[in-house]
Order: structure tokens, then C-alpha cells, then sequence
């Protein structure tokens, strides 16, 4: 599980059979810096998150278990909208 | 599973239903000699755990899914399952 920005939205009208009717946002992953951290990826969001929100994400298979039906390709979903970050033993 | 120094937690209302009452926090995997390495992620915590505590932290599903025990699926990955009170480390790698 990790932090992410939504950078933007992904529209794909042939999908697997699985992905048919979720919503695909573009996510930037973060550190706890808030610093980019990875390659940007498409996740599928389950709490109505939109573009330049900070979103915490689940990934691998339990990505896939956040969604009803669950067997689904996806292998990232967007969980949690955070509010704040309280990081008071980051490294200077 | 690895050894983390917790950094701090998460706050987030608008969340998956399993989160809720759950606390997340941010971790930092550590090395051998409790210096940072790798990138930080998150794990909820199962063990109260706090700021500045050094802990294991255990990222499969299968594992949440038995230690949480709620019957619905789970999309949760990490999770702290312990707080270190020490290491002896004699061996140098």
C-alpha cells in the first residue's frame, strides 16, 4: 500500500471483461516526502477520487479485492482520499 | 517481512469500508544496522505501534487475511505484526 497524486483520468472503451464500467485514474506514486516514487500507473479508483487528489493505494492482488465482483484484472486500486499526513519521525 | 521505523500515519475519512477504525501508517524499511533502505510505504497497524517505533511489518494477503479475520475480502496488503525490542546483529554480511 502507498501513497499517490491523481494526475488525470484514463478513458478505455475496449477493456477486459473484468475493468467494463470502472473508473481508471492516472496516479503519480509518492514517499512519504510526497516525492514521486515509481513510473506513473492506472488504478482504479473505488472512492470517487479525482485529478490532483492525495490518495493512499493498495496493489498486487488485493487491489483486485477492493472491487465487487473481485475476480477483476487489476493489480491497483485507489482506496483512501488522506486528509493529512502526520510524519513527525521523517528523516531531515 | 521486513523491519520498518514507523514515520507517521495516514488521516483519511473518505476511505474502503475495511479501513474504517483501522490505523494506517507510513513505514521506512530499515537495514541491519536501523539505517533507512528502500522506499517508504504504508501498513496498517495491528500491534499499536507509534511514531519513531522500530517494527516488523508483513506485506501478504493471505496473512492479513488471517490475522484481520473479518469474513469480506480484503484489500489490504501490509500490515505491522510487531514491535522490535531489540537486534543482535554479529554476523557482517
Amino acid at each position: 500500500m502507498y501513497l499517490g497524486r491523481v494526475i488525470g483520468t484514463v478513458v478505455a472503451s475496449r477493456v477486459a471483461h473484468g475493468l467494463v464500467g470502472s473508473k481508471l485514474l492516472l496516479v503519480q506514486p509518492l514517499d512519504d516526502r510526497l516525492q514521486p516514487n515509481g513510473p506513473v500507473q492506472a488504478a482504479v479508483d473505488t472512492v470517487k477520487a479525482g485529478p490532483d487528489d492525495l490518495v493512499y493505494l493498495v496493489g498486487s492482488r488485493e487491489a483486485a479485492l477492493a472491487l465487487d465482483p473481485w475476480f477483476v484484472p487489476v493489480d491497483a486500486a485507489i482506496v483512501g482520499i488522506v486528509d493529512q499526513l502526520y510524519t513527525p519521525e521523517q528523516t531531515p | 517481512m521486513k523491519m520498518c521505523r514507523v514515520v507517521g500515519n495516514v488521516v483519511a475519512t473518505e476511505k474502503h469500508p475495511v479501513y474504517q477504525g483501522q490505523k494506517l501508517m507510513i513505514v521506512q524499511p530499515l537495514d541491519q544496522h536501523g539505517n533507512d533502505s528502500g522506499t517508504s510505504f504504508l501498513a496498517v497497524d495491528t500491534v499499536q505501534a507509534g511514531p519513531g517505533d522500530r517494527v516488523i511489518v508483513m506485506s501478504e494477503g493471505n496473512g492479513v487475511r488471517q490475522i484481520l479475520d473479518m469474513d469480506v475480502q480484503l484489500p489490504i496488503r501490509s500490515l505491522i505484526v510487531g514491535i522490535v525490542d531489540q537486534v543482535d546483529c554479529p554476523a557482517e554480511v
